[in-house]
């Protein structure tokens, strides 16, 4: 997330740019923590919980802390179908965590999510923001590889 | 009947990244003809073509247009819905990777078309790297004079199946929880902000300039008498050929999905993603069209390897994680359907469980909120009736009994 949409400044006091705010300030930390939020609540003039509220609902925000890679590999049936359990089962061996869990170094979190909208390269997923179609056991070994 | 690209004209055709080729193919004509059209010429001509909403629920373009046109106040917004989330679809994503300048210039119609002068698209998470080439051709069309009077901006989400849903997709442009609304009062009249607002599907808006430039008969003559034009498919699953394609109106399901997608043995096909429906083989001859089965055209393939209750249980844990949780009835029916579904998937269902699954399901259909709540009952309705030995049988196993 680099860019901040035109016409929008950080220090603008409008709910309308929240979201936007909450999702640069999880790009500058890689989450969202507790104080980060009630600051924000306060520089924008709503409460606390509409601010929490906003942070919890979406599955692309965490208020948990999060790996420097976040890998998010589809569940949905299309990738199912294409057996999207052995790259889960891969990703597991390859880092030793299991979905929702973070490595010890910090380095990757993995999560399973919903359709990601690359049903015709199944089974995907994305790392960050760059989606990886036709997955292979292989490959992951060598995606993974070449993750900072 | 082969492919007719309409929608999908220029994409692979023309380069995504530079508007000279796509003035080549009479880029920006249409905006410049609308523009010299009064308004109101220009949603007649979008209401006499036919053209209905492609994100799925079908509502008449060119009536959504004049609601808005027609309503009180001088601020009115458009916003594109590139919240593709719904499960299996892709053609939005592939139209905007292909040909995002005839989506910035039907933007611009539309926003002529109702006297708006700010637009968004609401471009989901996933799609994030898709920004950057969006950005561009926006910035591109501007350069070249054509968005002098009107802006383009585009609106991030951040991960909510539920916010292609219209109300919910406000909320969040609002920076708020994507949360339902309740209606009326609807987007024409007050949408975003509370202002008037039309809210259309990238798909929708790729058929305006063409429709501007060779008229509502042309457009009229394709398709059934309810569904004029083409419909743009994402097709995956059990298939040899998973992709986007373009039809007319009222073609098979067959030469979708056997035709051209060169699937094999198939067993089912879900229409329209988790909350669409589910028909069986033999049904396979069903036109597609807003007067049989449609949704927003994602075409998932089941081939006889696969188990229908399974599916169906995927598809309600799915619905039930994605589900806003406003109204009880979605966000417990829900709940409640995938606990029921888990027991047959386990094995462990019994014969009331099936009176149950259809109890709730027509309480969910009758009083939830907004789609995916009354949507929702939908894969385990058509289950029910199309693969209902599929519950029966695991009902005899745990029994002890034979499947028959």
């Amino acid at each position: 997330m680099n860019k901040t949409p035109r016409g929008i400044s950080t220090k603008s006091k409008k709910q309308e740019n929240l979201l936007i705010l909450l999702k640069e300030a999880q790009s500058r930390h890689g989450y969202l923590a507790q104080e980060l939020l009630t600051e924000l609540a306060q520089s924008l003039g709503i409460s606390i919980g509409e601010v929490y509220g906003a942070a919890t609902f979406y599955a692309f925000l965490s208020t948990e802390t999060q790996g420097r890679n976040v890998i998010r590999i589809c569940k949905s049936l299309p990738c199912f179908l294409k057996n999207s359990q052995i790259i889960v089962d891969s990703v597991e061996q390859e880092l030793g965590i299991k979905p929702g869990q973070t490595t010890t170094d910090g380095k990757f979190t993995f999560q399973l999510t919903n359709c990601i909208g690359a049903c015709d390269k199944a089974p995907a997923m994305m790392i960050n923001s760059d989606v990886y179609g036709d997955l292979t056991p292989r490959r992951i070994s060598a995606i993974l590889k070449a993750c900072e | 009947m082969p492919e007719n690209r309409i929608v999908l004209r220029n994409c692979e055709i023309i380069n995504p990244r530079r508007i000279s080729t796509y003035l080549a193919r009479n880029g920006f004509e249409a905006l410049s003809k609308a523009k010299n059209m009064v308004q109101d010429q220009v949603i007649e001509e979008i209401k006499a073509s036919g053209l209905r909403g492609r994100g799925g629920a079908g509502f008449p373009c060119g009536l959504k247009w004049e609601l808005a046109k027609n309503a009180q106040g001088n601020e009115k917004y458009v916003i594109c819905n590139a919240d593709e989330g719904e499960v299996g679809t892709f053609k939005d994503r592939y139209i905007l990777e292909k040909d995002p300048f005839t989506l910035i210039e039907a933007i611009a119609i539309a926003g002529h078309a109702i006297g708006a002068k700010q637009s968004y698209i609401y471009l989901r998470a996933e799609y994030h790297y898709l920004l950057d080439s969006l950005l561009k051709a926006i910035g591109q069309t501007r350069k070249r004079g054509f968005l002098d009077d009107f802006d383009i901006d585009i609106r991030e989400g951040a991960g909510a199946y539920v916010c292609g849903e219209e109300s919910a997709l406000m909320d969040s442009i609002e920076g708020k929880r994507g949360e339902v609304r309740y209606r009326p009062p609807f987007p024409p009249t007050e949408g975003l902000w509370g202002k008037p607002t039309i809210i259309n599907n990238v798909e929708t808006l790729m058929n305006i300039p063409q429709i501007v430039l060779n008229g509502a008969q042309w457009f009229s003559q394709m398709g059934t008498e309810r569904s004029k034009g083409t419909k743009v498919f994402s097709v995956s699953g059990d298939v040899k050929k998973p992709g986007v394609y373009e039809l007319v109106l009222g073609s098979q399901l067959r030469e979708l999905v056997e035709d051209l997608a060169m699937a094999e043995k198939v067993k089912m096909v879900q229409i329209g993603g988790a909350t669409g429906r589910i028909i069986p083989y033999n049904m396979i001859e069903t036109p597609l069209s807003f007067e049989t089965i449609l949704g927003a055209g994602a075409i998932t393939v089941y081939d006889e390897s696969r188990d229908t209750i399974d599916i169906v249980y995927k598809t309600l844990e799915f619905l039930a994680e994605e589900s806003c949780g406003k109204c009880s009835p979605c966000r417990e029916g829900t709940e409640a359907l995938v606990e029921i579904m888990g027991k047959f998937s386990r094995g462990e269902g019994e014969s009331r469980d099936i009176a149950v699954l259809e109890q709730l399901s027509q309480a969910m259909m009758l009083s939830s909120l907004c789609g995916l709540g009354q949507a929702a009952p939908t894969p385990v309705m058509d289950s029910l009736q199309y693969f209902r030995d599929a519950y029966e049988n695991r009902i005899r196993e745990k029994q002890g009994g034979v499947p028959v």
